[in-house]
């Protein structure tokens, strides 16, 4: 943790989470196997903090985001999660009845503004919404928090009667944080929110992001593949990698010295904005393993350089080498990774 | 070998423009560049810039409303093609018929396309080695056996593994990195002279992107092709070409050698842009410097400079008239941006 704050209390804990999918085949849609989408996965959130997920497609990462939102049941697993009553409830266990006043407290960011907003609903309706369901019925009020929002994200509220059509990539991004914030969350998870953004708005919503986060001292899981951007925003960052977790420590860390082969390597892979700096021969080979299918020991090793015959028999546990570094690998100590700035 | 003194591709003046129900969309409005044999030409820009209809244009794969209303696509055509003549022939592209049989010839032959969407691109229907293939045989004068053969090799060349069987997979059966390499397989089975990559990174993860990325590096050297290298990121345009073109709402902004854009940009939007990056060296969870606004919807493209209303050193009255000209500021180096006429007048 790069700043610790006063109340490093965690906000969410989430212990050996695990969700597979069962593959189907057949006409008797007979279970022929599982996809290990997240696999004993653990990390804690504290309140006021940013954590980045990391990794390739098929990781798992957004997988872990919907179990935390429930909107996924995990197989198995705690996420224990400090309500804003200061109670701790476990939302792995609650029933969906338990789950009604929890959910207004964590909200969601989506990847892809046109498809997340309604196009037949105005402004007004999408980030009222929230509002309505959870009984603000005097429409005056309505009115009134959608406004305060929308000047909350930057938009001029005069706009509300419009429809998402009349808005640019960035604005709607903008509406679908107000969307989020509606309800005061304490947890916000960020599926890629700028991902879908052209370069010169991303930095408008990463700053409006960052602003919003100091203001309403929000807590925010933030997924993303941009390490770039992931290190800009992020206190904390954990790496995954078919669908365990590789690496975890704070952003200055893992970027200064990381201690996973994958994690040197994914951050080697990212093209540096500097033609004075072009990168060398490092390169990963071969694809990421399916989940279904994963390869034995530590899931990583074909395709790691360093890989040596215990990588290939025994599965590495998590564990944590440092305070506040975790990485699970078995050539930890002795390997001498480099790692940018 | 082509004439290393003479560019591969000059375009004059390009304008593409979609007439619409609503009104006139401008979205290419007079560009000119040259391509050189083995230069990787990069064409940076975020969306409605007009990057990528310009190279559809360069196809002439515009579709309508779309259409080419005015300029010159020169491309000069290898003489091995044309028996008897002994100079390299120049032909305009944008006189010929899109569907004829010499623009059919160039297209895939001279020119070939990596699009943005491998999955999108190759038909689920068909095996991926008889799609190359299909190409093969339609611009070689091979049998079936020996178009096979070729693109077997092809697959070698590209890095896929076990070529000869991913030759009759279909293209869902591959990953998102097989795919794209059997993509540049395909554009690569006719020895092109210019490759045209469209965004061909942006549907893959940062570990498959560095090796594609590689094998695009890899294979310019082999080959003399020139490559224009499409993309909204800026680092893999930094890793990737020799010369780069930054534009805007249809116009270019700027254009020169990559590291004059980098370490030397001169037009105030390539500025901000690169300003406006988080980079990995940079220091963390601080206020990002933006361009305030956003892109205009290309409908009302504003008057003179399309950048003005963005543009932190906005002078009005002048930038608001007429687009500024493409100027030399440099070795190559050319930027349209009106803050650059007096520096020219003092020098």
């Amino acid at each position: 943790m790069s700043t610790p704050s006063p109340n490093a209390a965690p906000l969410l804990e989430v212990r050996n989470l695990r969700k597979h999918f069962p593959i189907q085949k057949g006409f008797r849609r007979r279970i022929v196997g599982y996809v290990r989408a997240v696999d004993d996965v653990s990390f804690s959130i504290n309140q006021g903090e940013t954590l980045g997920l990391v990794g390739e497609s098929g990781c798992g990462k957004t997988t872990t985001a919907r179990c935390v939102l429930r909107a996924y049941e995990p197989t198995s697993g705690e996420m224990l999660f400090r309500a804003g009553n200061g109670q701790v409830v476990d939302l792995a266990r609650l029933s969906r009845k338990e789950l009604r006043p929890v959910r207004p407290q964590i909200q969601m960011i989506f990847q892809d503004p046109y498809g997340s907003l309604n196009p037949r609903m105005p402004i007004f309706d999408i980030v009222g919404e929230p509002l309505l369901v959870n009984g603000m019925r005097d429409r005056r009020m309505r009115v009134e928090r959608v406004a305060e929002l929308l000047r909350l994200v930057g938009l001029r509220p005069e706009f509300m009667q419009r429809f998402p059509h009349a808005f640019s990539g960035g604005q709607r991004q903008r509406i679908g944080i107000a969307r989020a914030l509606a309800l005061h969350p304490r947890l916000v998870v960020a599926d890629e929110p700028v991902s879908a953004l052209d370069v010169s708005v991303q930095a408008q919503i990463l700053n409006l992001m960052l602003d919003l986060q100091r203001e309403l001292h929000l807590t925010y899981l933030f997924i993303g593949h941009n390490l770039s951007v992931v290190k800009h925003i992020c206190d904390r960052v954990a790496v995954m990698y078919v669908g365990k977790l590789a690496e975890m420590a704070s952003a200055q860390e893992l970027y200064s010295a990381p201690r996973h082969p994958y994690t040197a390597a994914l951050m080697a892979a990212v093209p540096v904005a500097d033609p004075r700096h072009r990168s060398g021969d490092v390169e990963l080979k071969g694809e990421v393993p399916s989940p279904a299918n994963p390869p034995s020991g530590c899931y990583f090793h074909p395709r790691c350089p360093h890989a040596v015959d215990r990588c290939r028999a025994e599965v590495p546990a998590l564990r944590e080498i440092s305070p506040g570094h975790a990485v699970s690998c078995h050539r930890a100590e002795e390997l001498a990774l480099r790692g940018v700035a | 070998m082509s004439d290393p003194r003479q560019p591969l591709l000059s375009v004059r003046d390009l304008r593409v423009h979609f007439f619409m129900d609503e009104g006139v969309v401008k979205a290419v409005d007079g560009i000119s560049f040259d391509v050189w044999p083995g230069q990787v030409f990069g064409v940076v820009g975020e969306s409605g810039c007009g990057k990528s209809v310009a190279m559809k244009a360069m196809l002439r794969i515009v579709e309508p409303p779309g259409r080419l209303v005015s300029g010159e696509i020169l491309l000069r055509r290898s003489r091995a093609k044309r028996d008897g003549d002994q100079r390299d022939l120049v032909q305009d592209l944008a006189r010929l018929d899109p569907g004829g049989a010499e623009m059919r010839e160039i297209r895939g032959g001279e020119i070939a396309l990596i699009p943005q969407e491998p999955m999108a691109a190759f038909s689920p229907v068909h095996q991926v080695g008889d799609q190359v293939i299909e190409a093969i045989m339609l611009h070689r004068t091979v049998s079936g056996r020996e178009a096979r053969a070729i693109a077997a090799q092809l697959f070698r060349d590209v890095g896929i593994p076990d070529a000869e069987e991913r030759l009759d997979a279909y293209s869902w059966q591959l990953s998102g990195g097989l795919r794209q390499r059997a993509m540049i397989a395909m554009a690569l089975s006719c020895d092109p002279r210019l490759l045209i990559a469209d965004e061909p990174t942006t549907a893959v993860d940062v570990t498959t992107q560095a090796q594609v990325l590689r094998l695009l590096r890899r294979l310019r050297e082999g080959r003399d092709a020139a490559i224009i290298f499409i993309t909204h990121d800026l680092g893999v345009i930094a890793q990737m070409a020799d010369y780069v073109m930054v534009m805007y709402l249809g116009l270019v902004m700027e254009q020169g050698p990559v590291d004059n854009i980098f370490h030397a940009a001169k037009h105030p939007y390539t500025q901000a842009l690169l300003r406006s990056i988080p980079s990995v060296e940079s220091a963390p969870r601080v206020t990002l410097p933006t361009i305030s606004g956003s892109i205009p919807h290309p409908f009302n493209r504003p008057r003179g400079c399309p950048f003005h209303p963005r543009c932190p050193h906005f002078i009005p009255g002048t930038c608001d008239r007429e687009p500024p000209p493409l100027r030399p500021v440099g070795d190559g180096h050319l930027v349209s941006c009106v803050l650059y006429d007096q520096a020219e007048a003092r020098t």
